[in-house]
């Protein structure tokens, strides 16, 4: 699908108020691709549409269309049109004069505006609706409308914003696969946002994993399903085991204590690493030859095509494992990876670095609370420092007002023995905690950092 | 028995409220010029009404005449003020949202005579000489906070996408609003108007405040200049009763109209 690009965004960037919603956007879109905006609430996927509609104008960088500037186009004088979350028909409109909007203000001919209008409907199968009332259609029909309110204007771009998120399971499907099928018709380029992750795997050329306002990761859908890049990707497309490793030397990974062929290279030797692995892709064996490790299952769901089991393995980390078979909870399994299902990624940290400033001698400054540390010899007050704290070292207390800072629990991670959270603080900065504790996202927690866990060095000594 | 209490109650209630306009009404069929003297059935005074065979019927038409021009003006005036400050107040958030809704409300509730008296210092201090204009003005702004608080339901229900819908279909912002905006706000528009149109006709205070001196009368300071002039004109009941009518049958109307389009929708 070379092709040449129809939108880029180069460096874009929004803000409102002082939360940064995008921040340094670059992508771009080719002609006639379908390309996905994928992430969940508040990553900025709506922002970013909402920018290339119009409706926003960003703060920094630029966005073209077929390489030119459009910033300073206004909506009306884009050649997109947008299909709402929420339909956005006109309620005082028939269907047919919902549809012939845009062409009405075109001053389109009455003939070739009837024309255009009766193909769309046909189009999205809404023959012999042009009379009704739009307040009077299903969710499903109003949702057709606001399609073929769009597609009549033949736009060189259509952006959805999660249009399908109001419909129920079934009728969701089938508007997919219509879609779909319209995409190929029409040759028409598509940008679609959505926080459903397997209408994006399911509809997308191009899928473009968003999260804090930032690209984590553009790919087809088996590059992102196959190999995400961090641990944020793998968690949030499908459902995955993602656990702490080192890499050994290169094609070699241990991890849960184990030792595991795999195909990446170039990491370096002994380097902590993130290792995602699938949860259809650990296999079951009698041979004790193939065997990796044992486990003892756990639990065993039916989940229509395939079981879902949680195993313990021999040295005490938890998997999530899908197979057609079901074994007996309470039983011991062999177990079995295959070199080409491990999927190895550079761990985006190791452990906490901060900046911050020496108080006194013995107190430092962090995050916007002063902490208790051991004597640094040589360090004066008012210098500047970086502290490095371990993510295991960090206290979480039950009560905010407990802890030196406050925080929230923004993201978990389960990491197959214990839970990698994020906590956002006051302040807005975050901080990485690794316990073995049981903490739900938007629990209050206060914070606190023992005094000999705080590894101090001079800003400036490299 | 409870229940015949609970008319009874119901039915005191309404004599209470309907005794003087059904007083009014009967003592426009007589033709004696002290209210509440029957003299025989007449239709004289409706005669005199219409025919200005009456005593001053030059002076009560033309009070007649500036109470719908006002009215009619200040109405219109307040409905598009009104809406334009709606639509502001509804893009607005949090505290400054709050904040400027409640200073609309406060106009509505502040006692026409403190309105009528501050409105009147103010064009005092601003040399702004006392007439028809000073009394529309002083209606506008009455009028509007009404109209606002009657647009901004229908905002709130108003699918927020609309109007981007508009713009993103090829609409300029002038069409987005002529085309969809002021339609899905109507309802609310023409409530509001009707609202205004209302207090302005029977406003009494701020206009007698605010008229000058240029001998500008409206029904309300007409009557009230007449009844102190040594008891009421007597062609001044049928007038009243007239006006009584209209509103009635106005009333009705509407009512009619909104049971019917309630009806339609839930048929659909």
């Amino acid at each position: 699908m070379a092709g040449e690009h129809i939108i880029d965004l180069n460096h874009v960037s929004k803000s409102f108020g002082d939360k940064k919603i995008l921040d340094d956007i670059n992508l771009y879109v080719r002609k006639g691709e379908f390309v996905t905006l994928l992430g969940p609430s508040g990553c900025g996927k709506t922002t970013t549409l909402r920018l290339i509609a119009g409706f926003l104008a960003p703060d920094e960088g630029e966005i073209l269309l077929d390489g030119r500037d459009i910033s300073g186009i206004p909506p009306h004088k884009r050649p997109f049109n947008t299909v709402f979350q929420r339909y956005a028909l006109f309620p005082h409109l028939d269907v047919y004069d919902n549809i012939a909007f845009g062409l009405k203000l075109q001053k389109v001919p009455s003939d070739e505006i009837d024309k255009r209008v009766r193909k769309v409907l046909k189009m999205v199968s809404m023959t012999d609706y042009e009379e009704r009332d739009v307040n009077s259609l299903s969710g499903g029909q109003q949702q057709r409308v606001a399609i073929a309110r769009a597609l009549v204007n033949q736009p060189k771009i259509l952006l959805l914003d999660e249009p399908l998120a109001a419909l129920d399971l079934k009728m969701r499907k089938d508007m997919q696969i219509e879609l779909k099928e319209m995409h190929r018709e029409l040759g028409i380029t598509f940008i679609y946002v959505t926080h459903d992750q397997e209408e994006a795997l399911t509809l997308s050329d191009t899928i473009v994993v968003m999260n804090e306002g930032k690209i984590q990761q553009i790919g087809t859908p088996t590059d992102i399903y196959n190999e995400p890049v961090n641990s944020f990707v793998a968690d949030f497309i499908g459902e995955s085991n993602i656990l702490n490793g080192t890499m050994i030397r290169d094609r070699r990974v241990s991890f849960i204590g184990h030792e595991f062929e795999c195909v990446d290279e170039g990491f370096g030797e002994n380097v902590p690493v993130d290792v995602v692995v699938r949860p259809e892709d650990i296999y079951f064996t009698k041979k004790p030859e193939r065997a990796q490790f044992t486990a003892t299952v756990n639990s065993c769901t039916f989940k229509g095509v395939h079981y879902e089991m949680y195993v313990d393995t021999d040295t005490g980390n938890e998997l999530m494992i899908q197979d057609y078979d079901a074994y007996p909870v309470g039983s011991t399994v062999m177990l079995y990876i295959d070199p080409d299902d491990i999927q190895v990624m550079v761990k985006e940290r190791t452990c906490n670095t901060i900046e911050g400033k020496m108080v006194d001698e013995t107190h430092v400054e962090l995050l916007g609370g002063e902490f208790e540390c051991l004597p640094q010899p040589g360090l004066t007050g008012g210098e500047e420092i970086v502290a490095e704290i371990a993510f295991d070292k960090v206290d979480l207390l039950d009560h905010q007002e407990d802890g030196v800072l406050a925080g929230e629990v923004h993201f978990l991670l389960y990491k197959g023995d214990h839970y990698h959270l994020t906590i956002l603080t006051e302040d807005g900065d975050h901080l990485w905690v690794d316990t073995d504790d049981i903490w739900d996202k938007g629990d209050l927690v206060g914070i606190d950092l023992a005094k000999e866990d705080i590894k101090i060095r001079r800003k400036h000594e490299a | 028995m409870k229940k015949f209490l609970a008319q009874t109650y119901i039915w005191i209630l309404m004599v209470l409220l309907y005794a003087p306009l059904a007083f009014i009404a009967v003592f426009s069929f007589t033709e004696s010029k002290v209210l509440g003297n029957w003299t025989g059935f007449s239709t004289k005074l409706y005669e005199n009404l219409f025919t200005g065979r009456m005593q001053g019927s030059a002076s009560l038409i033309s009070a007649v005449e500036n109470t719908l021009l006002i009215a009619l003006v200040s109405a219109f005036v307040s409905m598009v003020l009104g809406t334009v400050a709606a639509i502001g107040i509804h893009n607005l958030s949090g505290r400054k949202k709050r904040a400027l809704t409640f200073v609309n409300n406060i106009p509505m509730i502040n006692p026409d005579v403190i309105t009528g008296v501050s409105l009147f210092l103010l064009f005092i201090f601003l040399h702004f000489s006392q007439g028809y204009l000073s009394v529309i003005l002083s209606h506008i702004s009455f009028g509007t906070p009404y109209v606002v608080l009657s647009v901004l339901p229908k905002l709130r229900q108003m699918n927020p996408n609309i109007y981007e819908a508009a713009l993103d279909l090829g609409a300029t912002p002038g069409q987005a609003l002529r085309k969809v905006l002021v339609p899905q706000l109507r309802p609310g528009m023409v409530s509001g108007f009707i609202l205004a149109f209302t207090m302005s006709l029977d406003d009494f205070a701020v206009t007698f405040f605010t008229r000058g001196t240029i001998g500008l009368e409206t029904l309300s300071t007409y009557i009230y200049a007449d009844a102190r002039k040594g008891g009421l004109t007597p062609e001044l009941r049928p007038l009243m009763t007239l006006i009584f009518l209209i509103i009635l049958v106005l009333l009705l109307v509407i009512n009619i109209r909104q049971a019917r389009m309630q009806k339609e929708k839930e048929n659909l």
